[in-house]
């Protein structure tokens, strides 16, 4: 089936989201739809599903012109979606949840789970997406999950998927086993449009790559086509994709974790006896696949979570035991890993939200009574000095867009006295432009003499940043290498490989590993 | 959805944007123009406004189709129609006329006014007082609604919901009482002891929740409802024997009457029965609005309620600041008691404290948990229940319509989407009112 939008405009009040935009699906063809956050590409796939209808311009299937008035009309017309938060019952079997809208009864009246499932394993199969129809979806890892949201589409005949972000919520892993996934349904015959804002995956998977700017299509482009026209079609001007740096000058330690272990209240342990040490003037980046032990690692370091053994000190001085306020005064400047749930009080001003550990000093404070004139003109200051952009100060943070909410929160943790900057996936989410911005201030702290510790699980961003790399694996760091390393070698440490084996490029990870 | 919000969001849209944002001044917009979008777009207060327009009306229906009169003309609805619209139609406007009459304003004491000789006698014979009579037993309704009002309303600001006003002041009524009649201290001194003594009272069973929920994460729905089952019987018991806080030589469940030292001095003479309770209450809110608004304990609280992992994050004490929250909670609930006993009842009895920590909990979402909107929702009820007597008296219509009035009103206010369907508003922009009523358990 083609599928083809033609002068699709979409408005919302004064605001042109899709401005006369103008796309063909040929069948057989992974169609990417590169654009930043905010350029419209959710919009014009909601636009397609029928959850949004277009002011002007028209859907064509096979050359005629339909109309989609809810998502049910767009699955009859042979079209399905894969959301970026899935839409799936966790206490639900797969088979369930695919059945579930369009549940296949018997002659009497009762489900007829059989067909379901075979159903299923039949797509399974031929897809290769190894999915178990019985399996409880709530004990699924997040890459499966996504296969059954895809098993959901074809079932319901999708012969168009639109797929939005899907590698967001992936480790790089499942990415490469969704891309085989996208390939195999792709000789299927079935169209993919895969809306990104990542370069590299567009480039992997894409037939043509459509870039959107603003509401409007800016151009389209064969999958070959270099990173930097891509990044620049996207943004409207030059970016640096890498920041440039000079080679780092350590000063003395900062930071020093000893032997530092953390378990949760089940006994589990995340962190394991990890040491490393931060020197002023130096990043280290901490690289591993998610779920390995990061996220608590990062909030022992902030008190957030008790610590069962191991030490802490900054600069000499422990803070093993001291609260996260404490740390805070200490001088540890902190980016939480999840900026919405741990950053940001969305319903509150930008104003507020620069203000949220220091409100109870001055010049914010004087007493118990906050100086609501210090409060303004600080955040004056620091929306200009960041590149904020929102309406006003006192606007609330949750309505602004992704990069600038992480603006807030680098604006709010430089911008007070700090001699340790912790930041946790620090770009997650985040467009081209924003990134290279945040890439660049945090390499400013590390020449300003602050001690930078960068968690991430995106590779390119370690090795763009670190001028040293620890990798995490299970709870243990598996290794420190200089930034020089190949990517295969980072790749082995990831995946478990100790010291000796992964020195001389060791042919797979140790049974121990495995488990 | 990232990309939904980018849209609307100029911060997204690029540099040049954003550059003609800087110099260019929004063009001012009329004020027509700004209501006209306020009650289109379903702004939170207009629901509300809408939401109680849509409570009288129901009451209003509910009320003449129970009438047994009405019934009848509807009976003879085919031979004469317009009877049978006028009596209903004269029933429910009625009730609200004398309704009106009992809280606000009765046009029939002005008359009475001027029949009198001269004005000094008609000051010196109540003549005067008996028209603002009705404003005053608003007042003095309002009193303890408003106060406790505030204690549901601050904790839930901070993220609690608190459904313990009413036990909370029950501890505060024992506490005034016990002191009203039990110590002796001078004018003045005495109405200060008891007042702050209400306070505490209520502020004990307030930080027991907090204490227990900081502790153990013991729900403070769960604790404060059981708590007011504990205080009611607790009252009871101290009432039934008598070498307790029971009157001497009585078999009644009531104690004796405080000193009149302790009682709150009435603002315009004898004949108006409006406190300084009522001072009091307007002083809370002022108070608790400074409090929220231009304290770091405010800011706590509200980040605390709005998201309380990245008040965490942030370096503060999210378990003390429930307890300091549910003490200052129940410390108002507490005032509130006391303002009871001191103003109005001065005896405490095995039913003061009434339904006051139930209504608190309507007053505080009808006022959208800001001070402001307490006391006018405050105020509101207060009114309802002042005019009720009246209504009963002249129309027949039982004093219970106000419950029914109070329960319809909470009613639409917990369900804006019905109310945005029933007016056609838009999707209001910030989040609606209906997160109160789920938010205690989400929270």
């Amino acid at each position: 089936m083609e599928l083809e939008l033609k002068g699709i405009t979409r408005r919302f009040g004064p605001l042109v989201a899709n401005d006369r935009i103008d796309l063909s699906v040929a069948p057989g063809q992974v169609h990417a739809l590169l654009g930043e956050n905010g350029a419209g590409k959710t919009t014009l796939m909601n636009v397609l599903y029928g959850l949004l209808q277009p002011d002007e311009g028209e859907i064509l299937l096979d050359g005629k012109s339909v109309r989609f008035h809810s998502p049910r009309d767009a699955i009859a017309g042979g079209i399905g979606m894969v959301h970026q938060h899935f839409m799936l019952v966790p206490v639900f079997t797969v088979a369930e949840n695919v059945t579930l809208g369009i549940e296949k009864t018997r002659r009497s009246g009762l489900l007829d789970r059989r067909k379901t499932r075979q159903d299923v394993r039949e797509l399974s199969r031929r897809y290769g997406l190894e999915v178990d129809p019985d399996a409880l979806v709530e004990n699924l890892p997040v890459g499966i999950q996504q296969r059954v949201e895809i098993i959901k589409a074809l079932v319901r005949d999708a012969t168009v998927l639109i797929l939005d972000e899907p590698t967001a919520v992936l480790t790089p892993a499942e990415t490469q086993d969704l891309f085989r996934i996208i390939r195999q349904l792709k000789e299927g015959g079935r169209s993919i449009v895969f809306i990104s804002h990542k370069l590299k995956e567009v480039q992997a998977i894409a037939d043509t790559i459509t870039v959107l700017r603003r509401g409007a299509v800016v151009g389209q482009r064969p999958p070959d086509t270099t990173e930097d026209e891509l990044a620049s079609l996207m943004v409207g001007r030059d970016v640096q994709l890498r920041v440039s740096k000079e080679a780092a000058k350590p000063g003395a330690v900062v930071l020093d974790v000893a032997d530092l272990t953390v378990t949760d209240e089940t006994g589990r342990v995340w962190v394991n006896g990890v040491s490393f040490q931060v020197r002023a003037g130096e990043i280290l980046g901490m690289a591993g696949v998610q779920g390995n032990g990061q996220t608590e690692l990062c909030e022992a370091l902030m008190g957030l979570r008790p610590t069962a053994s191991g030490q802490l000190t900054l600069n000499g001085h422990d803070l093993t035991q001291a609260t996260p306020r404490q740390r805070l005064h200490a001088g540890v400047a902190y980016v939480p890993e999840d900026r919405q749930e741990d950053g940001l009080v969305g319903d509150f001003s930008v104003a507020d939200n620069m203000v949220l550990d220091t409100y109870d000093r001055p010049p914010y404070a004087s007493g118990i009574r906050l100086n609501l004139d210090a409060i303004a003109s600080n955040a004056a200051e620091r929306v200009k000095e960041f590149d904020v952009r929102t309406t006003s100060a006192d606007a609330p943070v949750g309505t602004l867009s992704g990069g600038n909410q992480q603006k807030v929160i680098l604006a709010r943790e430089l911008g007070r006295e700090h001699k340790v900057l912790v930041a946790s996936q620090p770009t997650r989410g985040l467009d081209v432009g924003s990134i290279e911005f945040v890439h660049r201030r945090i390499v400013e702290q590390r020449d300003k003499g602050v001690a930078v510790l960068i968690v991430s699980a995106e590779l390119d961003e370690i090795y763009a940043l670190a001028d040293r790399i620890a990798v995490i694996y299970e709870g243990k760091i598996t290794g420190f290498r200089p930034p020089t390393v190949p990517a295969e070698e980072l790749g082995l440490l990831m995946a478990g490989a100790t010291e000796s084996e992964s020195a001389p490029a060791a042919p797979a990870a140790t049974p121990e590993a495995e488990q | 959805m990232s990309d939904q919000v980018g849209p609307v969001d100029p911060a997204a849209a690029g540099p040049a944007t954003v550059a003609k944002k800087e110099t260019e001044q929004e063009p001012p917009v009329s004020f027509s123009q700004s209501l006209r979008d306020s009650i289109l777009e379903g702004h939170t207060a207009t629901v509300i406004i809408l939401a109680l327009l849509t409570a009288f009306v129901v009451g209003g229906l509910l009320n003449a189709f129970t009438n047994t009169m009405v019934l009848h003309a509807w009976g003879d609805f085919f031979s004469d129609p317009g009877h049978a619209l006028a009596a209903a139609w004269d029933t429910a406007v009625g009730a609200y006329v004398e309704m009106f009459e009992g809280s606000i304003f009765n046009p029939h004491t002005v008359a009475a006014l001027f029949q009198q000789a001269s004005f000094g006698t008609a000051v010196h014979d109540g003549y005067l007082s008996a028209v603002f009579n009705p404003l005053s037993e608003t007042c003095v309704q309002a009193t303890p609604l408003i106060l406790a009002g505030l204690a549901v309303a601050v904790p839930y600001q901070a993220g609690l919901f608190n459904i313990g006003a009413q036990g909370q002041l029950i501890g505060g009524m024992i506490v005034a009482t016990y002191l009203g009649y039990g110590v002796s201290l001078p004018y003045g001194v005495h109405v200060v002891v008891c007042v702050l003594g209400g306070f505490a009272g209520g502020a004990v069973i307030g930080w027991i929740v907090g204490e227990l929920k900081a502790r153990t994460g013991a729900h403070e729905v769960i604790v404060t409802i059981m708590l007011n089952y504990v205080m009611v019987y607790l009252l009871a018991y101290l009432l039934s024997f008598g070498y307790l806080i029971q009157a001497p030589h009585t078999t009644d469940e009531i104690t004796a009457p405080i000193a009149g030292n302790a009682h709150l001095p009435l603002l315009f003479g004898s004949h108006l029965r409006i406190n300084a309770g009522f001072l009091v209450a307007l002083a809370c809110a002022a108070g608790v609005w400074w409090l929220m608004s231009r304290t770091t304990t405010g800011f706590e609280f509200r980040s605390l309620g709005k998201n309380p992992s990245a008040a965490r994050v942030a370096g503060m004490n999210v378990e003390r600041n429930w307890v300091l929250v549910m003490l200052i909670a129940g410390g108002l609930a507490g005032l509130s008691g006391a303002t009871v006993i001191q103003g109005t009842d001065f005896t405490l009895n095995f039913q003061s404290y009434g339904t006051y920590g139930i209504d608190a909990i309507t007053v505080a979402l009808l006022g959208l948990g800001r001070p402001l909107g307490v006391v006018l929702a405050g105020l509101l009820f207060g009114a309802l229940h002042a005019g009720a007597p009246l209504m009963q008296v002249a129309t027949g219509t039982p004093v219970d319509m106000v419950q029914v009035l109070q329960g319809t009103t909470v009613l639409f206010v917990a369900a804006p989407l019905l109310i945005r369907s029933m007016f056609r508003l838009r999707a209001a922009r910030a989040g609606g009112v209906g997160g109160v009523m789920s938010k205690g358990w989400n929270a």
